[in-house]
């Protein structure tokens, strides 16, 4: 029944074959055959880091999709080798952040027996390829893109020549309308298009997107390119960008600094020239090996649901938080009788983002009875069962409350997109979590939340913007002054198909004031908003001027 | 002590002479690694060396202006400043796989044991792997993996 990629012997054999390698260079490094320089790039490319406190091993969710199975041995890598739970990040990962370094083959070894693995998950070389975590179940798509996803890693994965790239590299898909992958803020962002004239669908690439020290919207590079063509073109960006790209100081690194100083019609020729010479070779993808992967991705078998809208009015009528819930967390579904649901890795009292090895397992399992033994992550740091009943949606609501996992506030202010920030990331200059906690305590009236509308916060604990600070309708940025925590906030911000950075309102305000700042903002906009007008929209038509004279006077 | 490399999976000894930027070209049939600059600058006296010719890359150095040199010579050295620099395995591929570069193509600089069997499958056959690292165990890092997607 499982509708997802399956490892053949060969992706199998590589996976494990990688913990056998990874295991010599980890004992090499343990026994002093290795030193700490050399070990970094290789511990890196496995995705594990030395953190403030322990190891951080970040581990690959392709493309955000994950069986129960997985889950399930997600949730016992928590409890055997962590603190009993793990983190959620921004690019459909999963961090562990307290493991011991000697243990760490073994947990790979435990990974991949359910084809898992933390193969590029950091280091200069291309990133877990990300998408729209709703692919496939969503009204209105083009095509899924999870095929090309599974097409681009494993052509990305071991990847010869393009292992030690000038920075790392980051690459998102997106096949809806809406863009919830964030393709104009990664290096490479591609949406699927259909050709206007030959009706031919294929992708739409954008380059040079990027978060970080310089924010930056990704650029136009093809209008279309014909899905044979993917990885031939994808390779010639990387080479252009492998020799070109600045290696003399790592925060000019990105693709987005090459791409700005030759400015895009220079870059694009040099990857058009280079595609030229690449194209029609090996790379080139025919329509049987595409068919092959698509088939592990074909829609499930949808068992007619009659009686749904039913079921749903009779429980909103005598529950009113049902009825909140499946407002805000649920929405339709391409096949009508069932929705997509979005479990809340938001509680008030949590960590965004983080998840017991209690919720893992309490979350398989709703999976396996109610949505086709799949969990989908989202780069918001939230779990989606994409394909639920609407006959089965009260039964698996009563389950999430006790797991924690129904907070009713999907994209409210309190959905608040997080990185670990100084409590756990040695980069960080601030904190994020204990200000995301202080905007869930100042902020814990639900219905003034949902007369607001959609609001997305954003924040990040350093510049290097992990939390997407920048493209948050309101963003926050933790900073370091002389040794204490102050925070500088953006307004308008957007990562999705109206993509848009957010423009600073003025000097930072420090930590205990986060919360009152934003309460003034919200003041503002209710102020002067028109009618039902988006928070996003209220900032672009109003400018920050208003938002800065109710902060600042 | 002569210098040991891994060359087509096996340790052998470099019996390549590489040439510096000022010492005068020997007219002796003696097997020479010249610096890129020297092989464009003095290009005719650099064909007429009656011993193997090679070349040494910096890998900011555009492979393109060998092409028509490739009969010519039997060795390509494409330098490694680090090992996280990644330029020279770009350099490796377009001489191998666009201009259908045949003979010895070597990695040198800082060249470490877990890169071989990438730098391998870029096209590079030979590797002055780091000293300290060992050359004599090289070769066993050269295939860690049964196969690969690319």
């Amino acid at each position: 029944m499982a509708l997802m990629y399956q490892y053949s012997p060969v992706d199998q054999r590589l996976v494990d074959e990688r913990v056998v390698q990874f295991r010599d260079q980890t004992r090499r490094f343990i026994k002093g055959e290795l030193s700490e320089e050399a070990f970094r790039p290789l511990r890196l490319m496995n995705g594990l880091y030395i953190q403030r406190h322990a190891p951080m091993l970040r581990i690959a969710i392709p493309y955000g999709l994950l069986s129960s199975e997985q889950l399930r041995k997600l949730s016992y890598v928590a409890r055997t080798y962590d603190r009993s739970y793990g983190h959620l990040t921004t690019r459909q990962n999963i961090q562990f952040n307290w493991l011991k370094l000697e243990q760490v083959p073994d947990l790979l070894a435990d990974l991949a027996t359910v084809q898992m693995h933390a193969i590029q998950t950091s280091g200069n070389c291309i990133r877990n390829i990300t998408a729209d975590h709703m692919a496939g179940a969503i009204e209105g798509e083009l095509e899924d893109p999870r095929p090309y996803c599974e097409i681009m890693r494993q052509w990305s994965t071991l990847h010869p020549e393009f292992s030690f790239l000038p920075r790392k590299f980051k690459i998102a898909m997106s096949g809806a309308q809406n863009d919830r992958a964030a393709t104009q803020v990664h290096d490479i962002g591609i949406q699927i298009v259909r050709d206007p004239t030959t009706e031919e669908v294929g992708f739409r690439i954008l380059v040079g997107g990027g978060l970080g020290r310089t924010p930056v919207i990704g650029k136009l590079i093809r209008d279309f390119l014909p899905k044979k063509h993917l990885l031939s073109y994808l390779e010639a960006i990387l080479r252009i960008y492998n020799l070109a790209g600045r290696r003399d100081n790592k925060y000019k690194a990105r693709i987005k600094i090459l791409v700005n100083s030759l400015g895009i019609e220079q870059f694009t020729q040099l990857v058009e020239n280079e595609w030229l010479q690449l194209k029609d070779n090996s790379l080139t993808l025919d329509d049987f090996s595409i068919a092959k992967i698509r088939d592990h991705f074909q829609p499930f078998d949808y068992a007619p649901v009659t009686d749904g809208k039913d079921v749903i009015a009779a429980k909103r009528n005598i529950s009113p938080a049902f009825s909140a819930w499946y407002e805000h967390n649920t929405q339709s579904h391409k096949v009508p009788g069932y929705r997509i649901v979005t479990l809340s890795v938001k509680a008030p009292q949590q960590a965004p983002g983080d998840l017991t090895d209690v919720q893992m397992d309490g979350v398989a399992e709703l999976a396996d009875q109610y949505s086709f033994s799949q969990i989908r992550v989202s780069h918001e740091q939230n779990l989606i069962l994409a394909d639920v009943a609407e006959t089965d949606i009260p039964a698996l609501w009563r389950v999430l409350v006790t797991l924690d996992l129904a907070t009713p506030n999907i994209g409210s202010l309190t959905d608040i997109i997080c990185c670990p920030g100084l409590d756990f990331c040695s980069l960080a200059n601030a904190g994020a979590i204990p200000i995301a906690k202080q905007i869930n305590a100042r902020f814990d009236d639900m219905d003034y939340l949902y007369d607001l509308g959609e609001i997305k916060i954003k924040i990040s604990g350093c510049m290097n913007a992990c939390g997407h600070h920048h493209v948050g309708h309101i963003g926050i940025l933790g900073v370091d002054k002389k040794g204490e925590e102050w925070y500088q906030i953006t307004l308008g911000g957007s990562a999705e198909e109206n993509a848009t950075l957010g423009k600073i309102i003025g000097p930072a305000v420090a930590k205990d004031d986060v919360a009152e700042t934003i309460a003034k903002i919200l003041d503002t906009f209710v102020a002067k908003r028109q009618d039902q007008e988006s928070f996003l929209d209220a900032v672009h038509r109003l400018g920050i001027s208003p938002f800065k004279k109710a902060v600042y006077g | 002590m002569a210098n040991l490399i891994l060359k087509d999976a096996q340790i052998v000894t470099d019996d390549w002479h590489f040439l510096g930027t000022d010492e005068p070209l020997p007219d002796v049939a003696q097997s020479i690694v010249f610096p890129f600059t020297r092989w464009l600058d003095e290009h005719e006296q650099c064909l007429t060396h009656p011993g193997s010719k090679g070349v040494a890359l910096a890998n900011t150095d555009c492979v393109t202006q060998l092409v028509s040199d490739l009969d010519e010579l039997h060795l390509i050295c494409i330098d490694f400043p680090s090992a996280t620099d990644g330029r020279g395995y770009s350099q490796a591929r377009i001489l191998r796989q666009r201009y259908g570069y045949k003979n010895e193509l070597r990695a040198v600089g800082e060249v470490l044991v877990d890169q071989l069997f990438l730098l391998q499958r870029c096209g590079f056959n030979a590797f002055a792997v780091q000293t300290d690292q060992g050359v004599c165990h090289a070769a066993k890092y050269l295939n860690p993996f049964s196969s690969y997607y690319q």
